[in-house]
C-alpha cells in the first residue's frame, strides 16, 4: 500500500454528499476515511479500482453497487452492506447486519465477524465469506456464486435455492426448502481453497460441508405445494 | 419505521448526565420518527407509600390549580411545559379516579414511584427542548421517534406508552395479534386501555405478566409466544432495563455497552455520543432473545 498518496475524507467536517462525491470521480487512489458515526449510503456507486478505508463503525447500505474499487470498513456495518456488488471487494473487520451482499452480481465480500439474517439473499454470482455465524434466511433464492460460512448457519438456510454453492464449517440450524446437502468433490475443495485464500481466512477446506439445491422448485407445479414450507 | 433508544446508566457517577447524553440520541433518530417524539425517565423517587404522576392537559390555559387543590395540601406539584408531575400519597386507583373525575381533559402519562413519561408532537429535537431533557438527571431512559403509521399524530397517541406502575416499553414495528391480546387482557386482567395502538397492548402485556410475579426478563420470554408481529422492543421498569427482537429481527437494533452504561437504538449512529464508545462492546441482538439489565 503506498501511503504517499493517501487522501484523508473526514465525515466530521465533510458533508457526506461531498466525500461520496469525491470518490465516485476519482479514477484511482487511496482513501480513508473517517468519522463515519454510523453514517447511511457511504463510499457507494463507485466504479473505478480505488482502494478505500472506513475508519468506524456504518449505517446503512455502506458500499452499494460497487463495481472495481476495494473497500475495508473497520468495524460494524449496518444493514444492506455492498448490495448489488457488481465487482471489486468489499470487507468488514466486525460484524454486518441484515441482508449483506444482496443481490450482488459478482467482486468478494468478506465479513470477519458474524453476518445477520438473510446474508446472501438473491446473490447472483458474487462471493461471501463469513469469518463467523450467518443468521436466519441467508442465501435465500441464491442464485449464483458462493457463500462460505467459516461458523454457524441460523434456520431456513438456502431456501429455494438456485445455483449458488454453499459451503458451512459448523452447524445448520436448518435447511429451507429445496436446500440439501452435497458431496464435497475435489473441484469443490479446490474452489473452497481459492476462496478461503481470496479471503485470508486460516480455515481447512475438509472441514466444511456443502449444500446446494436440489432443483425441486425449479418449475413450478401444483403436484409440487407440498416440497414448498 | 420509528426510531427507539435506550440508556441504562451502571455507573451512578453519570446520573447527572442522564438527559444531556439522551437528549442527542433521541434527536439522531428524527429521520426516522419526525411526527412526534417521547421519553420515559427514571429518576428521583417519590417516598414510600406514594405515587408519582405525570398529567398531561391538552390546553395551555388549563388550571393545574384545580389539581393542586383536589389532591389536598401534602401533593406536590410541579410543571414542565405542557405535563406536570405530582406526588402524592395514596393508592394508585384512588388518585386515577379523583383525577378522571377532575377534567376529562386530564391525561395521566405516567404513574409508579420513579417513573416519568413525556412526550407531544413535534420534531424530537422541539420536544427534547420542551421538556427540558437535557437537564433530566436518573438512571436509565427510553424514547421514541414516531412515524405514525396506524394511529393519529397526538399526544396521547405518542410513545412510550405506560400501562403499570413504572413500566415503560418503546416498539418499533407493528403487532398482527393486538386486537385479540387487548380483549383477552381486559376480559382476564381488568386491564383499560388509552388509545387503539397495538403497542399499548404490548405494555400492558408485559404489565400482565409481571402481576403474575415473572420477573422482567421472564415476561418478555412469554412474549415470544404471545406476540405476533414485527417488533422490537425496549423496555424499562423501576430498576430494570431489557431489550427484545422478534424472530424474524428485520426491525433493526444495536446494542452497546461498557463498565458505565449500557445503550440501545434502531441505528449505531444514535450512539456515537456516549462517553468511551470507541471502547464499547457494540453488537446486534440476536432474533429472539431476550437482554435485560438489573431488575
Amino acid at each position: 500500500m503506498t501511503a504517499l498518496n493517501l487522501e484523508s475524507l473526514d465525515l466530521a467536517t465533510l458533508p457526506l454528499r461531498d466525500v461520496n462525491a469525491r470518490l465516485q470521480a476519482a479514477g484511482d487512489g487511496h482513501f480513508r476515511i473517517t468519522g463515519p458515526n454510523g453514517a447511511h449510503a457511504l463510499a457507494v456507486g463507485l466504479t473505478s479500482p480505488l482502494e478505500v478505508e472506513i475508519m468506524g463503525h456504518t449505517g446503512y447500505y455502506t458500499a452499494g453497487m460497487n463495481q472495481e474499487a476495494s473497500l475495508t470498513i473497520h468495524g460494524n456495518a449496518g444493514p444492506g452492506l455492498a448490495e448489488n456488488m457488481m465487482s471489486g471487494s468489499v470487507r468488514v473487520t466486525g460484524d454486518a447486519s441484515q441482508y449483506a451482499g444482496a443481490t450482488g452480481h459478482g467482486g468478494l465480500l468478506v465479513i470477519e465477524g458474524h453476518a445477520s439474517s438473510r446474508c446472501g439473499i438473491s446473490m447472483k454470482g458474487i462471493d461471501i465469506v463469513v469469518g463467523g455465524n450467518v443468521g436466519h434466511m441467508s442465501a435465500f433464492m441464491a442464485q449464483a456464486g458462493r457463500l462460505v460460512v467459516l461458523g454457524d448457519a441460523g434456520a431456513d438456510f438456502g431456501d429455494s435455492l438456485y445455483e449458488a454453492r454453499l459451503y458451512v464449517r459448523g452447524d445448520v440450524k436448518s435447511l429451507g426448502a429445496d436446500c440439501i446437502e452435497k458431496p464435497l468433490l475435489a473441484e469443490h475443495l479446490d474452489e473452497l481453497t481459492r476462496l478461503l485464500d481470496r479471503a485470508g481466512m486460516d480455515a481447512d477446506p475438509l472441514t466444511f460441508r456443502r449444500y446446494g439445491s436440489a432443483r425441486k422448485l425449479y418449475n413450478f407445479t401444483i403436484d409440487d405445494a407440498g416440497a414448498a414450507k | 419505521m420509528c426510531g427507539i433508544v435506550g440508556l441504562y446508566l451502571k455507573d451512578p457517577s453519570l446520573q447527572g448526565r442522564l438527559g444531556a447524553l439522551f437528549a442527542p440520541m433521541l434527536v439522531e433518530l428524527t429521520d426516522r420518527g419526525p411526527d412526534s417524539a417521547g421519553l420515559a425517565v427514571y429518576h428521583d423517587p417519590a417516598p414510600e407509600a406514594h405515587l408519582k404522576l405525570v398529567l398531561f392537559h391538552p390546553d395551555p390555559d388549563f388550571d393545574w390549580q384545580k389539581v393542586s387543590d383536589a389532591l389536598g395540601p401534602a401533593a406536590a406539584l410541579t410543571r414542565r411545559a405542557s405535563h406536570a408531575i405530582v406526588v402524592a400519597e395514596g393508592e394508585a386507583r384512588k388518585i386515577e379516579a379523583l383525577i378522571a373525575a377532575l377534567d376529562a381533559g386530564l391525561q395521566i402519562m405516567s404513574e409508579g414511584r420513579v417513573i416519568e413519561i413525556y412526550k407531544e408532537t413535534g420534531l424530537p429535537d422541539a420536544v427534547a427542548r420542551r421538556f427540558a431533557v437535557p437537564e433530566m438527571a436518573g438512571s436509565h431512559a427510553i424514547g421514541h421517534t414516531r412515524m405514525a403509521t396506524e394511529s393519529a399524530v397526538t399526544t396521547a397517541g405518542s410513545h412510550p406508552f405506560s400501562t403499570g406502575l413504572d413500566l415503560c416499553l418503546v416498539h418499533n414495528g407493528s403487532l398482527s395479534n393486538h386486537n385479540w391480546l387487548r380483549s383477552r387482557l381486559e376480559r382476564h386482567y381488568g386491564m383499560t386501555f388509552k388509545t387503539e395502538n397495538d403497542t399499548e397492548v404490548a405494555a400492558a402485556y408485559v404489565t400482565s405478566r409481571l402481576l403474575e410475579g415473572r420477573t422482567l426478563h421472564e415476561a418478555l420470554e412469554d412474549g415470544l409466544a404471545d406476540l405476533d408481529g414485527f417488533y422490537t422492543f425496549c423496555v424499562g421498569t423501576a430498576e430494570g432495563f431489557a431489550v427484545l427482537r422478534d424472530p424474524i429481527a428485520c426491525k433493526p437494533a444495536v446494542l452497546a455497552e461498557t463498565d458505565g452504561w449500557v445503550a440501545m437504538a434502531s441505528e449505531y449512529r444514535a450512539l456515537v455520543g456516549l462517553p468511551e464508545i470507541e471502547k464499547a462492546r457494540v453488537w446486534e441482538p440476536e432474533p429472539a432473545t431476550v437482554y435485560s439489565w438489573g431488575g
